[in-house]
C-alpha cells in the first residue's frame, strides 16, 4: 500500500477523509437497520420463556442473529436443548467462511483476532468485502469491517434489551400473534438468499422434508436433518461444475 | 443449571468456535468446492425448514392455524420490500386479527 499512498499525496488524503466519513455513516445506518431484528429477537425470546439475562447473553456473546433466532425458535417449539444447539451452530458455520475472507484483509493476531472473530457476521463482512483491497491495501475494507461490526454490536444489544424488557409487559404471546412472528422472522432472514431457481429448490425441498418428518421425530430433529438436503445440493452442484 | 442455560452456553461456544476457526485455519482448508457449496446451501435449507415447522407444527402434529395467515402476510410484505421489523409486525398483527375475528385458532 505504500507505493499507492506515496503517489496520492494530499488529494489522496482528502479522498480518504471523505471515504472514511462515508464508511462510518454507512456503518451507523446498518446498525440502526439491524436494531429492528434485535427488538424482535428480544421480544420473541422473552415471550417464549427465556429470561432477559439469557436473551442478552445471546446477543452479547453469540452475536449472530440467525443462530440466535434458531436456538430460541427450536427451544420454544419444545425441540430440546440438543437439537436447538445443533441447528444454531450449523447456521453459524457460515461465519467461518466470512472469517476466512476477512483474515487476509484484517491481518490481526492475539486479542484483536479474538475480538475480530466475534464481530465477523453477515453485515460486517458484507460492508468490508464490497470494497476493493487493491487500491489502498485494504484500509477502507478494514475500517468498514470494524466500524460496521462495532455499530451492529452496540445497536443489536441495545435493541435486544428494549425488546426483552418490552416483552415482559405483553403477556400471552398468542394474543399478539407473536407465534406468527417467529416464522416471519425466519422467512425475512432467508429471503435475500432466495435469489435464483436453485436456492428456491433447496429451500422448498428442505421445507417439505422437515414437514414430512415432523410427525415421526422429536421437535427440532426434522429441521436438523434438512442439513442432508444442503449436502445433496452441494454434491450435485460440484458434479455439475466438473461435468461442464 | 437449567437445560436452557446449557443450550445457550453450548450454542454460543459453538458459534464463536466457527468464527474463530475461520480466522485461524489455513486458507485451503475451507476452500474445497464441496465444503463451499454445502455451506452456501446450509443456511437456505435450515432457515426454510424452520419457516415450515414454525408455521405448520405444534409439537409433532401438523396444523393449520393463524400462523399461516401471518406467514402469507410476511411474504407479501417481503415482496413489497418492507424492512425486517415491518415484516415481523405485519405477520403478528395478521395472525392476531385472524384469531380475534375467529377466522383461525
Amino acid at each position: 500500500m505504500s507505493t499507492v499512498e506515496g503517489h496520492l499525496g494530499s488529494d489522496g488524503e482528502t479522498h480518504w477523509h471523505e471515504e472514511r466519513r462515508a464508511i462510518v455513516v454507512n456503518a451507523a445506518g446498518v446498525g440502526i437497520a439491524v436494531a429492528a431484528y434485535g427488538v424482535s429477537f428480544g421480544a420473541i425470546a422473552v415471550t417464549g420463556g427465556l429470561t432477559v439475562l439469557q436473551t442478552q447473553f445471546l446477543s452479547a456473546l453469540m452475536f449472530t442473529g440467525g443462530s440466535q433466532f434458531a436456538l430460541v425458535g427450536v427451544l420454544i417449539a419444545g425441540g430440546g436443548a440438543a437439537s436447538a444447539v445443533a441447528t444454531s451452530v450449523m447456521l453459524g458455520f457460515r461465519n467461518a467462511f466470512y472469517a476466512l475472507a476477512m483474515a487476509p484483509v484484517l491481518k490481526v493476531h492475539g486479542l484483536r483476532r479474538l475480538i475480530a472473530a466475534q464481530l465477523t457476521i453477515d453485515e460486517s463482512t458484507a460492508m468490508a468485502v464490497g470494497r476493493s483491497v487493491e487500491h489502498d491495501g485494504g484500509r477502507a475494507s478494514r475500517l468498514a469491517f470494524w466500524a460496521t461490526g462495532i455499530s451492529v454490536f452496540v445497536f443489536w444489544n441495545l435493541a435486544t434489551l428494549l425488546g426483552a424488557a418490552g416483552a415482559n409487559a405483553l403477556g400471552d404471546p398468542k394474543v399478539w400473534g407473536l407465534d406468527a412472528a417467529i416464522p416471519a422472522g425466519f422467512i425475512a432472514l432467508v429471503w435475500p438468499r432466495l435469489n435464483d431457481r436453485r436456492s428456491w429448490t433447496i429451500g422448498l425441498t428442505a421445507a417439505a422434508v422437515a414437514l414430512a418428518l415432523t410427525p415421526f421425530l422429536r421437535p427440532g430433529v426434522p429441521v436438523l436433518l434438512t442439513a442432508v438436503v444442503a449436502v445433496v445440493a452441494g454434491v450435485l452442484a460440484v458434479r455439475r461444475k466438473v461435468e461442464s | 443449571m437449567s437445560a436452557t442455560w446449557w443450550a445457550v452456553i453450548l450454542a454460543t461456544l459453538g458459534c464463536y468456535a466457527a468464527k474463530l476457526g475461520g480466522h485461524s485455519v489455513p486458507q485451503h482448508f475451507l476452500e474445497r468446492p464441496l465444503v463451499r457449496e454445502v455451506s452456501d446451501a446450509l443456511p437456505i435449507a435450515l432457515l426454510m425448514a424452520l419457516v415450515a415447522v414454525q408455521t405448520f407444527a405444534v409439537g409433532q402434529t401438523l396444523v393449520l392455524d393463524a400462523r399461516v395467515a401471518g406467514l402469507g402476510a410476511a411474504v407479501v410484505a417481503l415482496l413489497l420490500r418492507a424492512p425486517f421489523l415491518v415484516v415481523v409486525v405485519v405477520a403478528a398483527v395478521t395472525a392476531a386479527v385472524f384469531r380475534h375475528l375467529g377466522w383461525a385458532v
